[in-house]
C-alpha cells in the first residue's frame, strides 16, 4: 500500500474533458469582462471625439495592422490543424503546426514592436510631451491604443509561454491522441486572443 | 462522459478563407468612407468573424447547450453595459 494520494486520484476519477473544456470556457468568459470594460470606454470616448478618433487613427500603419491580422488568423489555423492532427494520432504533423502556430504568434510580436517603436520614436506614449500637446481626443485615443493593445500583446506573450509548453509535452508524449484536452484548452486561449483582435484591427486602425 | 469536438483539416482551411476574405472586405469597405455606416459594417464584419471563429476553430456549435447557452451571459452582460452606459451618454 505504497500508492500516493495523487495515483489513487487518477486511478478513481476517470476523465472529463467536457468539463476541463467548461472550465476554460467560464475563464474566457471573465476575459471577455477584461476587455469588455475597455470596449465600453473606447465607444464612449469615440462617441464624443469621433473626428478626432478619425485624425489619429490615420497615423496608424494600416497595412502593419492589416498584416498582423491576417498573421493571427493563419497562425489561429495551425493551431485548429495541430489540434486536428493529434486526435488523429500524427504526433509529427501536430509538432509541426504547433511550431508554425508559435513562429506566426512570434512574427505578430516582432511587428506590434516595429509599430509601437515608430509611434514611441516620433515621441508618442502615454504621459509624453508630444502627447499631451495633441488634441483632447488624440490623448484619449492613443491611450486606448496602447493599452488594448498592450493588454493584447501580453495575452499573445502568455499564449505564446503556454503553447511552447504544450509543443515540449506533445515532443515528449505526455499529449497524445488519447489526451490532448490540454492542448484543446490552450487553443481555446488562442483562439480567444485571435478574436479580440479582430475586433481591435478595425477599431483602432479602420476608423472612417 | 466523453464527447468529441473538432472538425477536418478542410473545414478549417475552409473557414480560414472566409476570415481572410471577410478580412479583405473590411479594408475595402474602410476605402469607400462611409462615416458612421462605415463603423457599423466594419463592427458587423468583425463579429461575423468573432462567429466563425467561436463556432468552428473553438467548436462551440459542437458543444453542449449548457455551455452555448451560458456563453450567451458575458455577450449579454456587455451589450447591458455599453447600451445603458449609452443611454446616459446621450440622453443626460
Amino acid at each position: 500500500m505504497s500508492m500516493t494520494m495523487a495515483e489513487q486520484r487518477t486511478m478513481s476519477q476517470p476523465k472529463d474533458d467536457t468539463g476541463s473544456r467548461i472550465g476554460m470556457w467560464l475563464f474566457l468568459f471573465t476575459e471577455i469582462l477584461l476587455f469588455g470594460g475597455l470596449f465600453l470606454l473606447y465607444a464612449v470616448f469615440r462617441s464624443q471625439n469621433s473626428g478626432e478618433f478619425h485624425k489619429a487613427a490615420g497615423d496608424l500603419n494600416r497595412t502593419a495592422g492589416a498584416v498582423n491580422t491576417v498573421v493571427l488568423l493563419t497562425s489561429s489555423l495551425a493551431m485548429a490543424l495541430a489540434i486536428a492532427a493529434i486526435r488523429l494520432g500524427k504526433k509529427q504533423a501536430s509538432v509541426i503546426f504547433q511550431g508554425i502556430t508559435i513562429l506566426l504568434g512570434l512574427a505578430f510580436l516582432v511587428i506590434k514592436y516595429y509599430e509601437w517603436s515608430v509611434k514611441i520614436g516620433h515621441g508618442i506614449y502615454p504621459g509624453s510631451p508630444a502627447l499631451l500637446a495633441l488634441a483632447h481626443g488624440e490623448i484619449l485615443f492613443y491611450g486606448l491604443y496602447f493599452v488594448m493593445t498592450g493588454l493584447h500583446g501580453l495575452h499573445v506573450i502568455i499564449g505564446l509561454g503556454i503553447l511552447c509548453f504544450m509543443l515540449s509535452s506533445t515532443t515528449r508524449g505526455k499529449i497524445s491522441s488519447s489526451d490532448f484536452i490540454r492542448l484543446e484548452n490552450s487553443g481555446l486561449y488562442w483562439h480567444f486572443v485571435d478574436t479580440i483582435w479582430v475586433y481591435l484591427f478595425p477599431l483602432f486602425y479602420l476608423v472612417t | 462522459m466523453k464527447t468529441e469536438t473538432g472538425s477536418s483539416y478542410r473545414t478549417y482551411l475552409v473557414i480560414w478563407l472566409l476570415l481572410l476574405g471577410l478580412t479583405a472586405v473590411t479594408v475595402a469597405v474602410y476605402r469607400l468612407h462611409l462615416g458612421n455606416a462605415g463603423a457599423a459594417a466594419a463592427l458587423a464584419i468583425a463579429s461575423l468573424k468573432a462567429g466563425l471563429i467561436l463556432l468552428y476553430f473553438m467548436n462551440l456549435r459542437q458543444e453542449g447547450r449548457f455551455l452555448q447557452g451560458i456563453f450567451l451571459i458575458p455577450v449579454l452582460l456587455i451589450g447591458i453595459l455599453i447600451g445603458f452606459t449609452f443611454l446616459d451618454v446621450w440622453y443626460r
